[in-house]
């Protein structure tokens, strides 16, 4: 005998969650099933070493949508609102970045930063407009609406006014190194900028369209980052909580083996200890290329289709770095009481390149950038008293490294990073007690994304808006009856950001309405 | 798929030193990369050779897919319209295969050779498409073309004459079927399949033994009125027969780049080979859509009055010539039917079986063209359609 559900959603990612309680919310029985034991994919606190807790992929909450905390109700708790960002320098001549003042760089710099700030939330909030709507189809078969949205978005652009128009329709395809050494004479401010717009992606300063990474990032909170209180997991058990409010069920531990497909219809799914659930729509909140090719299997789709998810670039380059250390290490020029705050090291927009010019031929990064936080230090209760914490981003660290991932391997490169960072920090190897590295392969592992990419998929214009994941599936519905999509390969992408999951709802409940 | 070296620029069928013997026209052309004979002797000769003896026609060109693996039959029911559960070890499925559009890319047959082992014939090349399909399925797709070379038998003595050439037990392949035959010393399958509407046999060995092949059967059919053919006259008789031709009825697919040009099995009139009961084969949405608001091209097969062959004529709906509504694709006077037939393709709802239809023929008589306005009607079954294609066994002519 099998329980039957309306909807089965696998995987509790916080796009699953949301998706599930927005579900849940609407009246639909629905099942979220996690391989896990914590809820929370790629958001979630976990303890790396004895007493020792930290943010295991995401570790900065800048993204997270209001209208998802607005449809839920969502009340966080956060550590700190409002971090500062340092951009390291070698010598001590920190530059100083907060909202859109900009302070260590000359006075047309500051002047131009504000300016350009400006811009880029204008831009920001445009495209934060369309990250929370499903993309409109572009088929022949489009619909009233698909086609309004479309005139909005034309509308919209226009309503800019003619120059900034123009301008955003030249940005919008260009790379970010361009637009920073135009526009400032500051080697740090250049690098701290192109650092945040190539976070987490495979794509360089100086790579196509990461001006729209830059704008992706701030389409949220206009770059107002927050630290959570006792890390990711509260977020994401906040989001558990509302769901079980909304009856959603919620079991951990097990992990779906495939999607049931009866006649060409998702039915349900079975879990490797060959549990069934039946369901009348199956919701996917892991990554396309593993919903396709593992869950559902080539055979249950169409070829051209299978073809384009098979090719989707979903190669992550980001790692983290976590260390256990027995007190704050001494940074040069910073006050102890500035620790709270983020660390850049990307001295300069070409050593961001550089260091992305490793990842191109599979090689992790020789000189590598780094985001840096000491969580603890507003959050003690993650790390025993008097002790901290450093989580650190590391990029660039590619999947498929050409050696291979191996114990070797990933010593070596932890080993390189740490002695990045004690260039910066001169007491650090004194004061780690322990030390996590997760490389791209082992979030792979670890949190069944393929490839390790935190969007699920690169954030490039081929596999942006309407062609997200890909062409003829960017509306969450997969080309298979029943099932949907609702995780960071959909549309938008991902960061902690939650639209893809709102997104997926509305699009599933709208789909349902009118039997 | 070996490497051949080549003298020149296309490839030479294994049988080419004795076709080449035979050769009066020297007329070849490219298929695919072979050198292929358009005739060899006079195309009526060797038309009527296929209708009253026996024609045979050198399929080495005919590209050839062997698709092994565990999945290999997930991959070819995904891969065609029609529902290959249904076609046993020792069988042969006329396909067609669509992309994601429901649009043809090509049709062809497929042997299920051995349990779980098929290979793949059509006229043009698909190893693109086939590695497309195969993403995700455990399936190995390879490339025979060039390894094995085979020979069309086609016409009413060609059972008598491989009957005389030893293969016993051949009178009890049905149409469709396969068998495989021990032919000095190497393996010999015969499938009783063809491209003529007729009793007829295609012969597939390695190789080395296609001389050997060629003067076995030759000498057998001494007697029996066996020909040589080349690609004109089998044209002729594949019309006669209504089946359809890439790059002619229709084009693949992949070939098209205006939107409309390609055309859906259902537009094809090959509706009776698209299983809906399927729950997934390439096309099937979309195929499912254009079945629930209805097709835009149909293909039809025309009876036209008169004798002049309506190559390239428009079709006009009639009776007041007032709208263009298709075209011909393929068109002939037919001896053996003494018929002026046709395959064109109209604009639904035009085409329905029995609708008279007017199609616009120009012909050239000593320089100066004329033109007529012909009546075609539209006829559901193929023109040429002996009762000896199905006898099992066959008749001894």
């Amino acid at each position: 005998m099998s329980e039957r559900y309306d909807v089965v959603v696998v995987g509790a990612g916080h796009n699953g969650l949301i998706c599930a309680s927005l579900l849940g919310k609407a009246g639909k029985k629905v099942l979220v099933i996690e391989a896990n034991d914590q809820v929370g994919g790629a958001a979630v606190t976990r303890e790396f070493a004895d007493g020792y807790s930290v943010s295991s992929v995401a570790h900065l909450l800048y993204q997270l949508q209001r209208e998802v905390q607005k449809d839920l109700r969502l009340k966080l708790d956060l550590a700190t609102d409002g971090l500062g960002t340092v951009a390291l320098s070698p010598e001590g001549n920190h530059v100083r970045l907060k909202g859109s003042e900009v302070s260590g760089v000359s006075k047309e710099d500051a002047a131009e930063y504000r300016n350009f700030c400006k811009r880029m939330m204008r831009f920001s909030d445009l495209l934060r407009t369309y990250l929370n709507k499903t993309p409109p189809r572009l088929a022949k078969d489009a619909s009233r609406s698909d086609m309004l949205t479309l005139a909005q978005l034309g509308f919209d652009i226009r309503r800019l006014g003619k120059v900034e128009m123009r301008e955003f329709l030249r940005l919008i395809g260009m790379n970010i190194r361009d637009e920073a050494v135009e526009r400032f004479e500051s080697a740090l401010l250049r690098g701290a900028v192109c650092l945040d717009a190539v976070m987490g992606t495979h794509l360089g300063p100086r790579s196509p369209n990461t001006i729209l990474t830059y704008l992706y990032r701030l389409a949220g909170t206009h770059g107002k980052i927050s630290q959570p209180k006792g890390g990711m997991s509260s977020v994401t058990e906040a989001l558990a909580h509302s769901a079980r409010d909304n009856g959603v069920v919620i079991r951990t531990g097990m992990r779906v083996k495939r999607v049931i497909i009866d006649n060409g219809r998702a039915v349900g799914v079975e879990t490797e200890s060959g549990e069934v659930f039946s369901s009348r729509l199956v919701v996917s909140n892991a990554d396309p290329k593993s919903t396709i090719m593992n869950l559902v299997g080539a055979r249950n789709v169409e070829t051209e289709f299978t073809h384009r998810i098979h090719h989707i670039r979903s190669k992550g380059n980001a790692a983290k770095i976590h260390l256990a250390l027995d007190g704050l290490p001494v940074i040069e020029g910073v006050d102890k009481r500035e620790f709270g705050d983020r660390f850049l090291i990307a001295p300069h927009d070409d050593y961001v390149e550089r260091a992305f010019n490793h990842a191109k031929y599979g090689e992790a990064s020789v000189k590598p950038v780094f985001e840096i936080t000491f969580p603890s230090f507003r959050d003690a209760s993650l790390a025993p008293t008097g002790k901290h914490v450093m989580s650190a981003i590391v990029q660039y660290v590619p999947y498929g490294l050409r050696e291979g991932w191996s114990e070797k391997t990933r010593d070596a490169f932890q080993k390189l990073a740490i002695d990045t960072l004690a260039d910066y920090m001169p007491d650090l190897h004194g004061r780690i007690t322990a030390a996590e590295l997760l490389t791209p392969k082992d979030i792979e592992d670890q949190f069944h994304i393929s490839g390790g990419h935190w969007h699920h998929g690169e954030l490039q214009f081929d596999q942006f808006l309407f062609t997200r994941p890909v062409g003829g599936a960017a509306q969450y519905a997969m080309p298979l009856d029943g099932l949907y999509l609702c995780g960071a390969g959909a549309h938008p992408g991902g960061g902690v950001s939650g639209a893809a999951g709102r997104n997926a709802a509305r699009a599933i409940l709208k789909a349902e309405k009118p039997v | 798929m070996t490497v051949q070296e080549v003298e020149q620029g296309r490839y030479r069928s294994p049988f080419y030193p004795r076709q080449a013997e035979l050769d009066r026209l020297f007329q070849w052309h490219d298929w695919k990369g072979y050198a292929t004979a358009d005739g060899f002797y006079e195309t009526d000769l060797e038309y009527f050779a296929i209708r009253n003896s026996t024609g045979v026609f050198d399929l080495t060109p005919m590209t050839k897919y062997r698709i092994t693996g565990p999945d290999s039959f997930v991959f070819v029911d995904r891969l065609v319209t029609r529902d290959m559960s249904k076609i046993k070890p020792g069988r042969v499925a006329y396909a067609v295969w669509c992309d994601d559009e429901g649009q043809v890319i090509d049709d062809g047959t497929i042997f299920h050779l051995k349990d779980g082992e098929y290979r793949l014939c059509s006229q043009e090349r698909h190893m693109a498409w086939l590695n497309m399909s195969s993403i995700g399925l455990d399936v190995t797709v390879v490339d025979e073309t060039a390894d094995v070379c085979g020979l069309a038998v086609q016409g009413p003595t060609s059972f008598s004459i491989l009957k005389k050439m030893g293969l016993d037990g051949i009178e009890n392949l049905r149409p469709f079927g396969l068998t495989h035959f021990e032919f000095q010393g190497a393996e010999l399958m015969v499938s009783r399949t063809g491209f003529t509407g007729d009793l007829g046999y295609e012969l597939w060995v390695s190789n080395e033994k296609a001389i050997d092949l060629w003067d076995a059967l030759f000498a057998a059919g001494q007697n029996y009125g066996i020909m040589a053919i080349g690609t004109d006259a089998l044209e002729h008789s594949r019309l006669e027969a209504g089946l359809i031709a890439a790059y002619i009825d229709f084009l693949p697919a992949n070939a098209t780049v205006r939107s409309g040009r390609s055309r859906s099995p259902l537009e094809l009139g090959l509706e009776w080979l698209v299983d809906f009961k399927k729950p997934n084969f390439n096309g099937r949405c979309a195929l499912a859509q254009e079945k629930r608001r209805g097709s835009t091209w149909r293909l039809v097969k025309l009876d036209i009055e008169g004798n002049k062959p309506a190559h390239h004529s428009y079709i006009y709906s009639n009776p007041r010539k007032k709208k263009e509504i298709g075209f011909i694709t393929s068109a002939a006077w037919s001896p053996v039917c003494k018929q002026n037939i046709a395959l064109g393709t109209v604009r639904v709802p035009h085409g329905a079986v029995g609708e008279k239809l007017l199609v616009e023929i120009y012909y050239q008589r000593e320089m100066h063209w004329s033109r007529v306005m012909a009546e075609a009607t539209v006829v559901d079954k193929p023109f040429w359609d002996p009762p000896r294609k199905r006898a099992t066994p066959p008749g001894p002519f």
